[in-house]
């Protein structure tokens, strides 16, 4: 009897989702009405093969848009602070496009000067998901640009923060070539070393010399150009009275250089310039390794991020939208439907009904009266309501969370750093490596004084920690490499190490393991009519249960429903006389049918039954992530203590205890400070702690946390501050993610156990006086050269053994 | 051996041309988006020459 209608309908040529309410244009099934004018848009201006490169490649449009909101960009300091270049003919300005997802959005994008005359020029940068524009501003605005933007989907990242962004491009720019030239002369060095390693010293003397002072000429760019950022950073250490890990570096290729030179000059001998070139040239590329990063992601996003930029204010009873900086106590603002509150204010005009999920992870809307405090984050659903502000948006309560002592940026970048287990092991090797040498030192002194100086300085350059640190940079680069694959992007490698240590992780339930997106019902059973769908819409806006919401939301319906009489039986229905129907809405047992469990954390189903006609029922997919039961099982199994904190209601309590068991702690009611505060107690009473979350109400927990992952369903959009951030769909593989993790440290032991075995020999020919130039030059460049590929080896063989890809994915979601 | 010599010379200025194209092409932004040109090369503006429009 029940035939799937869901199956009947079209999905949206635009963005294809399925059609609800079917918009039908040229021949062609639309979502909704915002869709089908970005069609129409494309179609006027010839823009179609935007269809033709990828299936149904559009953002859907439903409801995004609203004029208003981008009103701040008329503001001239607002422009001022955005462009990169402005005169009366031209403007350059780039937006960062964090939608951008595939060959179709380069392609319309590139082409806006169809749509718009006055765009002269629009490149997109798709790895870094930019798009650079330069336009006319006498044919069009910045607002009107962005509008148009939006409008076709791609609604700009704006943020009013300095752009850091620039300058870091040039940084790595001159990274490359450093890292070129160091290849360019070593390579070079290499070669002209052939004829003295084989011929045995037997050249004739006016080649030998040329070839020697052809490699000192070669050297010098490596040491003075590629090497210079070793010894700042050194410097830099031994200035604050730190040996960082550079400084042992730095030691030694001022010994390797130096004692070259001073050969070469002295005409006593070839030096190892081919070692000291290679050395520096490894550890460059390992340093650039290391330093790869995921451009398009934002790890450091700041409170600021998440506000709305402009607001409007009310200024002798005329609006006027000023930037949100420019707020001031004492103005009165107006919030519109789906505009978040930037300041707290007291409601002076209106009826607000504010969600404050975004602070708290509560979804059902809290209803406020006249004179009641709104706190800043909160978003309004409903009419428009009019506002006094109390408080700078800066003083705001939730921003206070980020005047903690966590959100200064030092101790950030020194979470890391401090906890690496690489600099204790390279203390020691220092110390024993420099008693080798004094040892030697002494003993040549008493037995043969001349060779004390060959022999001491072949005993630093040959047994240099470059090794070990080559060793972890290697691998550790080529892991967050593969985590990268498995769509868990780490901030930089030293993240494997805070994980490998995590004792106990820390949840957040909505976001982490519910699904956002996830609400989509679907109708099972005699297709409604319009008639019918606007008296199911009218009972269910009524409720404010979570799967009504679910039901309401996605009805599309314009016209008011007059709802006579409304009554909710909690956890059973909803009673309701709509139009002068009689409507319930509920499980089967109140619809007075038989009494069946089928409500599974999978799905929902919720029946309606219109003038005691038994209709059909919405299927409401679960929200909860897949898998999490075997998840939070292999957790426990290994050893690792859970924890769950929700801002949340106890609703669920039922639910989180039957996936986390009976050893869990789990927390209601949790607000962003108790959050943080926990993690803090947890991190002192039962070791590192890892957090879980998303959403600014977990910002704090996860910068107080040892290592913070953000969960994130959709491309990059609102992570907060974090150290790495993962994709919602990864969750339930978080064991063997961790389990990788906890690996890296042995692969970099293998990589170290093979470097000291090479240092063994090199050190064994340098304390007896008997380092030859060959010796150095074939051990040096053959360690470095089997410890990276180990080290690569070894990262991919672990990962397919735990269960990890290592191939590529093929969308491009968010790289 | 002193053809040696001038090759060595040869050597030296060849790579060190390919040495200073590669500084100008990472100078110049060549390796700044290795994604975007490969896809961008792909579009054709088939349609736009028989009906040209005005906004």
């Amino acid at each position: 009897m029940l035939a799937n209608t869901l199956k009947d309908k079209h999905s949206c040529f635009h963005c294809g989702e399925p059609c609800i309410t079917d918009v039908v244009v040229n021949e062609k099934h639309f979502c909704c009405t915002g869709c089908s004018q970005v069609f129409l848009l494309l179609n006027e201006n010839n823009l179609c093969t935007y269809y033709d490169l990828d299936k149904t490649p559009g953002l859907t449009a439903k409801g995004k848009f609203v004029s208003e909101r981008f009103a701040y960009l008329d503001d001239v300091s607002v422009i001022d602070k955005l462009v990169s270049f402005r005169s009366d003919e031209q403007v350059n300005i780039l937006f960062r496009l964090p939608q951008m997802h595939c060959a179709s959005c380069i392609y319309l994008l590139e082409n806006l000067h169809k749509i718009n005359e006055a765009v002269i020029k629009s490149q997109v940068h798709f790895e870094k998901k930019e798009l650079f524009v330069s336009y006319n501003p006498s044919g069009i605005s910045l607002r009107k640009l962005v509008e148009l933007l939006a409008f076709i989907g791609y609604e700009p990242a704006i943020s009013l923060e300095d752009d850091a962004a620039i300058t870091k491009n040039k940084f790595n720019k001159g990274r490359v070539i450093e890292l070129g030239v160091a290849g360019f002369c070593f390579s070079n060095i290499m070669m002209l070393s052939f004829p003295e390693y084989f011929s045995g010293g037997d050249i004739e003397p006016g080649l030998k010399q040329t070839f020697t002072w052809v490699i000192f000429a070669l050297s010098l760019p490596v040491i003075f150009f590629s090497a210079r950022s070793i010894f700042i950073s050194a410097w830099k250490g031994l200035r604050q009275g730190i040996v960082n890990i550079d400084a042992p570096i730095a030691l030694a290729s001022v010994i390797t250089f130096g004692r070259s030179y001073y050969e070469i000059i002295s005409g006593t001998g070839a030096g190892y310039l081919d070692s000291g070139a290679g050395i520096i040239f490894f550890m460059l590329i390992g340093r650039w390794f290391q330093s790869k990063t995921y451009d398009a992601l934002s790890f450091d996003r700041q409170y600021k991020s998440y506000f709305p930029l402009g607001v409007t204010v009310l200024k002798n009873s005329k609006e006027e939208n000023i930037p949100v900086t420019k707020l001031k106590v004492g103005d009165t603002i107006v919030v519109r439907n789906e505009e978040m509150i930037p300041a707290d204010a007291v409601l002076l005009e209106g009826k607000a009904n504010i969600d404050y999920s975004f602070v708290t992870g509560e979804h059902k809307p809290v209803e406020k009266k006249l004179n009641d405090v709104l706190f800043a984050g909160g978003k309004q659903m409903g009419g428009r309501i009019q506002l006094l502000v109390q408080k700078e948006p800066s003083q705001s309560y939730i921003t206070q969370l980020w005047n903690n002592d966590i959100f200064t940026s030092e101790t950030s970048s020194l979470k890391h750093s401090k906890e690496s287990f690489i600099h204790p092991w390279s203390r020691y090797f220092t110390i024993v490596l420099f008693s080798i040498a004094a040892i030697t030192g002494i003993y040549w002194s008493i037995n043969a004084p001349e060779k004390t100086w060959y022999a001491v300085t072949a005993v630093l350059i040959v047994a240099c920690p470059c090794s070990l640190l080559l060793s972890a940079t290697f691998s550790f680069g080529s892991m967050q490499r593969i985590f990268g694959k498995n769509k868990l992007y780490l901030k930089n490698a030293s993240v494997i190490e805070s994980l490998a240590a995590i004792k106990q992780i820390v949840f957040d339930k909505t976001g982490t393991l519910t699904q956002r997106l996830a609400f989509k019902p679907g109708f099972v059973g005699t297709a409604l009519n319009a008639e019918e769908e606007m008296q199911v819409y009218g009972a269910t806006t009524q409720s404010s249960h979570i799967l009504s919401k679910a039901i309401s939301n996605s009805l599309l319906v314009n016209e008011k429903a007059a709802t006579s009489y409304f009554k909710e039986f909690s956890g059973q229905g909803i009673d309701a006389v709509v139009n002068n129907t009689d409507i319930k809405i509920g499980s089967l047992a109140f619809l007075g049918q038989s009494e069946s469990n089928e409500n599974t954390m999978a799905t929902s189903r919720v029946h309606v039954q219109i003038n005691n006609q038994y209709k059909g029922y919405y299927e409401i997919p679960g929200n909860y992530r897949k898998g999490l039961h075997a998840m939070t099982h292999q957790l426990g199994h290994n050893g690792y203590g859970l924890h769950l904190l929700s801002g949340d209601n106890n609703a669920e309590e039922a639910n989180m205890r039957s996936i986390f068991g009976k050893d869990a702690t789990i927390l209601f009611n949790q607000s962003p400070e108790q959050k943080l505060n926990y993690i803090k107690n947890c991190k002192e009473s039962s070791g590192k702690v890892l957090m879980i979350g998303d959403g600014l109400n977990d910002a704090g927990a996860l910068m107080q946390a040892n290592c913070g992952i953000a969960v994130s369903d959709d491309a990059g959009r609102f992570s907060p501050a974090c150290d790495a951030i993962i994709d919602g769909s990864m969750i339930p593989e978080m064991p063997k993610l961790l389990a990788y993790a906890k690996w890296g440290k042995k692969i970099v032991l293998a990589g170290f156990i093979l470097s000291i075995l090479y240092n063994f020999v090199g050190l064994s020919f340098a304390v007896q006086g008997k380092l030859s130039p060959l010796v150095a030059a074939i051990l040096m460049p053959l360690s470095s050269i089997s410890i990276v590929s180990l080290a690569g080896l070894l990262s991919g063989i672990v990962a397919r053994r735990i269960g990890l890809s290592t191939k590529t994915d093929e969308s491009h979601v968010f790289i | 051996m002193s053809a040696l010599f001038i090759l060595i010379g040869i050597s030296m200025v060849l790579a060190g041309s390919f040495l200073i194209a590669f500084i100008w092409s990472v100078i110049k932004g060549q390796y700044d988006d290795d994604y975007t040109p490969s896809v961008r090369m792909l579009f054709d503006d088939k349609k736009e020459s028989s009906t040209t429009k005005t906004n």
